[in-house]
């Protein structure tokens, strides 16, 4: 069928046991009140949508904040909105975030019943000191016992995060993490780099460090970037050795459990975005009825960004508002929830590139021909040269991908492909 | 026109003492322009004059005044440049003039350029009237400041207008001793035609508008003109006068008429400023008296950051050069920039200026290379040169000495300041002069100061170690013998020719090491190393290095967040943008003027 699609739903919820010191994420503490007032309103959203948009929910991600800290009857009321409202994939890959020592037995349960088939825990670090440093809620023990609630309830796909560069991180520290993690074998692990946000508690103690380490210079309180290199590489070379295989910048899996959500992300499939502040990636045919340009797209079609209101109380007061009279208003509405922009063909190819090549596996030609109807070279043939010559990129057949280099130096790299 | 009746005059003062403020009032109170139509200063009429406040090019402007005699006069005002980078300027202005408006602040007296103003018109011989502006100042103390001109200058102050051109307080007083106190202009009306141009402009309409004032003779439409210094002829097409902000044509320019000329000329170089406009059929003798030859004291490079640019970098600066006689170029070449231009200003607000313009009305991105001043090298061979660009110093062995231009500087300060002014003249070279009190707590300063030592910065550290309480003035006093030596800076070890330059041999070592951390900061990191090395000949005397780039990655982000990812990459792409290739390495633009930064820490 002409229209038939598939698309990821991702949730948010901006709510937290308390806010960690480097987080500059929507999420925040707030109330029971509020907390019940927010999944009305973002459950109004869902309904909103529901005979809008064409296709199958092909994967959840209920992320944040801490998801598994708000009451898990509301976790339940989302999922029964979604499955009301939608096409649901039997198979779909559905996700929520959680934090160590915010998962009860109960819960845990509560969770698979309702379809949840996956989750990933923020762990960050297993020594004690450094998770008191970055203001996390949780020791290592318990993030133990939530792993093995989790388990118990018959979780198979679990992804833990956990973070290298931390003020003061020796590559011992972060190979004891590694090695404590690996030991229990979850399926998914995530290895981010600290990074020192504005408007965060972290900001106004490391932002100078951050900044010389930016300049490669010597750091105070931060590891330099010699340092953040050596603990990043030895953790990709530890994760391969253990039997993760990196797939993405900042992610590995044991084979056939990468995450598919994630996976998304990088190959542009559309996405609904719900709650606050959460953006949507809307292709041709995705909404009943098509917002109008007169703008020539080189007969592709248009592609549109929803980007929704980001703040809490004005979003809980506006999405109550929406409307849900089916097919009898679209996009307009959305406008009264966040903003609405079209993506011109230049910024998709532009985001094509630097979220593809973002994956190890990097990006097909032929497949970069299907979605733009023209050929990879022509398009970014110099690009391509200059990065090949630099021993940053290679293409081989069909196959477009980053070096090991050029993934360590993926800003410098993927730059090249944003045109003026 | 009955030439009695005509005042061509100007007015001078330093800055900021309310020259264009009293021009505006002149222009609304002899209905030139009503008030609905008066823009804020009419006479700084480019966008760059108006945002900085002050003026740069000479501009014209013709009132009618029904004086209290019960007569009609004609008024050409013509105004000047207050900055000492354009006394040239002004030099040109005063030539067309008969008289002269001096203008002091009641709350500032008299200061540097007041001074250097009065002496250029009495050079000139012009009548000057002193008028002392901005009485409604609390701070102003009008009989002090009149007792100040009277005795620095010499001027007689009991009838002169205390006004306040802001509100129009005195200013008919002006008008009406313009016409008691400046003479009429005089010059035989029925002689063979000598006009002397006093400036020019480019129309893409009707070519070149030259401005002329009429010392003898007449001209109209049709008749046959020639440029005695050019010897070029044309046929005049349109003479004119001066409105407010346009051109108003008529019959007829005479004697002692300042007015304009077009005559389809296409070609810039054929109406030089200062040249003699004459009649072909019926030629003066003798040219009238050029002005003084100016020459640009400070020179760089100035390069197209888009090298396909170069021949629109060379119209503009043909076109700027037209309005603008004080800019000299020529074509050049750098290894590191490639095809461009060593350009030659009076000073370094000039030189600001004209990049300015550039970028702005010409829509032109440049890379500029640091200005340095024009030193003479004696060769062991007997012969000399004259080094505006540092790269072609020759090789030491073939250098006797070297020279360097100095000039005669006056500081104008109050008492409490005079120390530390002092202190930063004994560091940047100066030989003291003299100190004369010009009353009891005002003192002027003298000294003699290399032209290299004050182009780039002294007059902000002046300003900021005197609380903003010093005016300073300098006129070129010749060269003077130096121990200079050529600093050469190598970047992944080759010589970039754009950055290279003459520092006098005691501050080599400082200067090496502060550029080289200058260079280090501006310099973003590549996938290799870079050395960074500032050289005197095959000597290193500094080094940096500028560190391989090992990791650059955005590892944290949720995956629907685009707009962020692609925001940090648009940052990361918008630095290179403004990128010098120099054999492997990328070089920010900024760079090349980072010898001009050297003192930021003081």
């Amino acid at each position: 069928m002409e229209d038939y699609r598939r698309f990821e739903l991702y949730i948010h919820i901006p709510f937290c046991a308390k806010k960690c010191l480097y987080c500059d994420f929507l999420s925040g503490v707030h109330d029971p009140i509020t907390q019940r007032d927010y999944v009305n309103s973002l459950c109004k959203e869902l309904e909103f949508y529901s005979e809008k948009v064409f296709g199958t929910v092909s994967s959840i991600y209920i992320g944040g904040g801490t998801p598994t800290w708000i009451n898990p009857d509301y976790i339940v009321k989302i999922m029964q909105t979604v499955k009301e409202n939608f096409d649901l994939d039997p198979l779909a890959e559905i996700t929520i975030e959680a934090n160590p020592g915010t998962v009860i037995a109960e819960a845990a349960n509560i969770y698979r019943s309702v379809g949840i088939n996956r989750v990933s825990i923020g762990l960050q670090s297993a020594n004690d000191d450094e998770l008191k440093m970055l203001g996390r809620i949780h020791t290592f023990y318990r993030f133990l016992s939530t792993y093995e609630i989790l388990r118990k309830a018959g979780f198979e796909n679990i992804n833990v995060d956990i973070m290298s560069g931390l003020p003061g991180q020796t590559p011992e520290k972060l190979l004891y993490t590694l090695n404590k993690v690996t030991s229990f074998r979850p399926e998914h692990i995530s290895c981010y780099s600290l990074i020192i946000e504005p408007g965060t508690p972290f900001y106004d103690k490391y932002h100078e460090d951050a900044e010389r380490q930016e300049r490669g210079e010597d750091t105070v309180l931060l590891p330099n970037e010699d340092q953040t290199y050596e603990l990043m590489k030895r953790a990709q070379f530890y994760l391969e050795e253990k039997g993760y295989h990196r797939y993405e910048i900042s992610n590995y899996a044991r084979d056939g459990k990468e995450c598919v959500h994630n996976l998304g992300y990088w190959r542009r499939v559309p996405y609904l975005g719900v709650g606050l502040g959460a953006a949507s990636l809307i292709p041709p045919g995705f909404l009943v009825r098509e917002p109008e340009d007169p703008e020539e797209t080189g007969g592709m079609g248009l592609e549109w960004r929803t980007s929704n209101i980001r703040d809490l109380y004005e979003y809980i007061e506006e999405a109550s508002h929406l409307p849900i009279v089916p097919e009898e208003v679209g996009y307009e509405d959305i406008a009264t929830i966040g903003s609405f922009t079209q993506i011109s063909r230049k910024a998709a190819m532009e985001e094509y590139m630097f979220l593809g090549l973002r994956q190890t596996a990097g990006i097909k030609k032929s497949e970069f021909k299907k979605a733009f109807g023209v050929a990879i070279e022509k398009i970014y043939g110099h690009e391509i040269f200059e990065l090949e010559k630099e021993e940053l990129l290679t293409m081989t057949g069909d196959t477009v991908a980053l070096t090991d280099t050029g993934l360590d130096l993926s800003n410098y790299a993927l730059a090249k492909f944003i045109k003026e | 026109m009955d030439q009695s009746h005509i005042r061509n005059f100007c007015i001078i003062a330093h800055i900021d003492h309310g020259k264009s403020t009293l021009a505006d009032r002149m222009i609304e109170m002899t209905h030139t322009l009503t008030k609905r139509e008066m823009q804020e200063q009419v006479l700084d009429n480019m966008d760059l004059e108006r945002e900085r406040g002050i003026t740069i090019k000479s501009q014209a402007v013709r009132l009618i005044y029904h004086a209290k005699d019960g007569e009609e006069y004609i008024f050409n005002l013509i105004d000047t440049p207050g900055h000492v980078d354009f006394n040239y300027e002004v030099s040109r202005s005063l030539a067309a003039c008969d008289g002269a408006v001096l203008v002091v602040d009641a709350a500032q007296g008299i200061e540097a350029q007041t001074l250097a103003n009065v002496y250029l018109a009495l050079d000139h011989d012009l009548e000057v009237l002193p008028v002392i502006n901005k009485i409604d100042l609390p701070s102003a103390d009008p009989d002090k400041v009149a007792k100040e001109i009277e005795d620095v200058i010499g001027l007689d102050c009991e009838n002169a207008p205390r006004i306040s051109a802001k509100t129009g307080v005195g200013v008919e007083q002006v008008l009406e001793q313009i016409i008691t106190e400046l003479p009429a202009p005089t010059g035989e009306v029925n002689a063979p035609l000598k006009a002397l141009i006093f400036d020019s402009l480019y129309d893409s309409y009707r070519g070149v508008i030259v401005f002329v004032r009429i010392r003898e003779g007449k001209v109209r439409p049709k008749d046959h003109i020639k440029m005695m210094a050019t010897g070029a002829e044309f046929e005049c097409v349109e003479v004119g006068y001066f409105g407010a902000g346009q051109f108003i044509p008529c019959d007829e320019l005479s004697a002692g008429m300042v007015g304009y000329i077009t005559a389809s000329i296409k070609d810039l170089r054929e109406t030089r400023v200062g040249d003699t406009v004459t009649l072909a059929d019926n030629p003066a003798s003798e040219p009238l008296p050029g002005y003084r030859p100016v020459k640009p004291m400070v020179f760089c490079g100035i390069y197209p950051a888009d090298g396909a640019k170069y021949p629109e970098l060379k119209d503009a600066l043909m076109k700027l050069q037209l309005n603008d006689a004080a800019l000299v170029f020529e074509p050049e070449t750098s290894q590191a920039l490639g095809f461009g231009f060593r350009c030659g200003f009076l000073g370094l607000l000039h030189l600001d200026v004209v990049q300015e313009r550039l970028e702005r009305e010409y829509d032109l991105d440049l890379v500029t290379t640091a200005p340095g001043v024009v030193y003479k090298v004696y060769k062991t061979d007997g012969t000399v040169m004259e080094l505006t660009n540092p790269s072609n110093l020759p090789d030491p062995s073939e250098i006797d000495y070297m020279e360097e231009p100095v000039v005669d500087a006056e500081i104008m300060v109050t008492s409490d300041y005079i120390g530390p002014i002092m202190d930063l003249c004994q560091e940047r070279r100066g030989q003291y002069v003299s100190l004369e009190y010009i009353e009891e707590t005002r003192a002027v300063l003298k000294y003699v100061l290399p032209l290299n030592e004050i182009i780039y910065d002294f007059f902000d550290v002046l300003k900021s170690r005197s609380r903003g309480y010093a005016s300073f003035d300098y006129e070129l006093k010749g060269y003077q013998r130096s121990e200079l030596v050529k600093l050469d800076i190598l970047i992944n070890r080759e010589k970039v020719d754009a950055l290279s330059f003459i520092v006098f041999k005691d501050t080599a070592y400082d200067r090496a090491r502060k550029m080289c951390e200058k260079l280090k900061e501006n310099i973003p990191r590549h996938l290799f190393e870079i050395p960074i090395q500032a050289a005197i000949g095959s000597k290193v005397i500094a080094r940096e290095t500028v560190k391989a780039m090992r990791k650059d990655v955005l590892a944290k982000c949720y995956g629907g967040d685009i707009t962020r990812k692609r925001k940090l990459l648009e940052k990361q792409k918008e630095g290179k943008k403004r990128m010098r290739q120099v054999g492997n390495v990328e070089i920010p633009q900024e760079a090349f003027m980072s010898v001009l930064k050297l003192d930021d820490d003081e």
